[in-house]
């Protein structure tokens, strides 16, 4: 369960950027690589650690003028700490 | 025209390792350097060396390794480290320790070096250094606090045989102690001077199976806190590896002499002439040289893997253990239980527990062996294995 005023940031190992030759952003991490789809891009890009979880889920469903994605911004938030690219 | 689409078909390298310089200080009976490594001690220049990690970052390449040998006898290892990081590389180290000094981690850390990986020959004083035939077991210990010590993410890695299986529990208790990241329990692949060393380090498939308990025991006490890659020993399989993820579609590896390589040990085969990146661009041995293309896709496949289901999976196995075991690069690689030789690999592993294959001395890596072995023929003559 994701803590709703937790404030997620990429964990140090990780890196993200965005590759030309991928046409995507990508986390880089010791002799590893992950392609990183759209929706990931842009929830990771907001894992700050400033912004609390309310704040990326109202700022994503602002940027892409929808509501109630709360359940898929939560739902990768936890695959993103199981797989700890975030803390 | 056609060129541009053949180009369009062909995904960008992703991965580049620069295999600096085959100059080491250790001499690890398991080495997957070339056996005539010593025949040719030319090295590709600073300048050289610089221009290939820019050609290969323009191509699409994000990850980067420094290897060799060992890349830290090369004195402008840091410069190109900057360079790398200048590029907007991940650049990872891949060392023995020896030569990393508080001075030179000091200034790699502010050129930007992103990850160090460090290898133990085991967890005591005594099996390391009688594997890599050095005294270097506390230096490497000495390495680990100082990589610690500057904040660095660290994969360990242990190359894991005969003489090291048994002590896998100590291994990750080492690797806990020292605070690494990613312990890398890698079974020896038998290539180059593991190839000449196989009948020694095969391990037996008992051993084989209780490290692999010690190994789920410890993941399922660890979780995230240590994470634990058991490379798997793919004798004792019968689905093979996908070798380097298909030949020519992520891997990009530059030799010292500058020889442009889809696999390190892939100088072993024989009728390819691998491209230098001193004379051709980068761009045309990737997607244009005929040593890329070869065993590119599905067309050079023959039976069983051209109809198999699991093709796009495992791309038919390694081509160079398909050459070694067989003399047949096309061929499965024999690993695989639908290969009709798949019994040979059995009967290796079952060889090797012999008393005559054990009582065989270790042929370490050194140049006087280099030079003497270098004219072995890589393949095993299939008839000649029990």
């Amino acid at each position: 369960m994701t803590d709703l005023t937790a404030k997620p940031k990429l964990a140090r190992l990780f890196r993200m950027q965005y590759e030309e030759a991928q046409q995507g952003y990508v986390l880089l991490y010791p002799e590893g690589m992950v392609k990183l789809n759209q929706s990931a891009s842009e929830i990771l890009k907001r894992c700050d650690g400033e912004r609390d979880v309310h704040a990326i889920i109202a700022d994503i469903e602002q940027s892409f003028n929808a509501t109630g994605l709360e359940k898929d911004v939560t739902g990768f938030l936890e695959i993103a700490t199981e797989r700890g690219w975030i803390v | 025209m056609s060129d541009l689409s053949e180009t369009k078909q062909i995904p960008p390298p992703l991965w580049l390792l620069a295999e600096i310089t085959y100059r080491c200080p250790l001499h690890c009976v398991f080495c997957y350097n070339p056996l005539n490594y010593a025949e040719d001690k030319k090295e590709l220049t600073t300048d050289q060396w610089k221009d290939v990690l820019r050609q290969a970052r323009k191509m699409g390449a994000a990850q980067l390794g420094f290897s060799g040998g060992e890349p830290l006898v090369r004195d402008d290892l840091e410069e190109l480290i900057g360079e790398a990081h200048q590029l907007g590389y991940y650049t990872n180290l891949i060392t023995s320790g020896v030569g990393l000094t508080e001075e030179r981690i000091s200034k790699m850390k502010s050129l930007g070096l992103d990850h160090i990986q460090l290898s133990f020959q085991d967890s005591t004083k005594e099996m390391n250094d009688f594997l890599s035939s050095t005294k270097t077991f506390d230096l490497k210990n000495r390495v680990a606090k100082l990589i610690k010590k500057y904040d660095y993410p660290m994969v360990l890695n242990v190359v894991l045989h005969r003489y090291n299986l048994d002590h896998i529990g100590r291994i990750i208790e080492m690797a806990v102690e020292m605070g690494v990241e990613y312990l890398e329990l890698a079974n020896t692949q038998y290539y180059a001077w593991a190839h000449v060393n196989r009948d020694q380090l095969m391990p037996s498939r008992e051993q084989l199976e209780r490290a692999e308990a010690v190994v789920n025991e410890y993941r399922a006490k660890l979780g995230n806190k240590l994470r634990l890659l058991f490379v798997v020993p793919d004798y004792f399989e019968d689905k093979p590896k996908a070798c380097m993820n298909g030949w020519g579609s992520v891997f990009l590896a530059v030799a010292a002499d500058g020889s442009a390589l889809p696999c390190h040990a892939a100088k072993t085969l024989p009728g390819l002439t691998f491209p230098n990146v001193a004379e051709e661009k980068l761009e045309d041995i990737w997607y244009r040289s005929d040593a890329f293309n070869r065993y590119r896709g599905f067309e050079w496949m023959k039976e069983p893997c051209r109809s198999c289901a699991d093709k796009e999976k495992d791309f038919g196995g390694c081509r160079c253990q398909a050459y070694a075991l067989l003399g047949d690069a096309e061929a499965a690689d024999p690993v695989c239980g639908k290969s009709p030789h798949h019994d040979d690999v059995k009967k290796i592993v079952l060889h090797a527990r012999t008393a005559a294959a054990q009582e065989k001395p270790l042929i370490y890596r050194n140049d006087a062996n280099s030079v003497k072995y270098a004219t072995i023929p890589i393949r095993d003559a299939r008839d000649t294995v029990i």
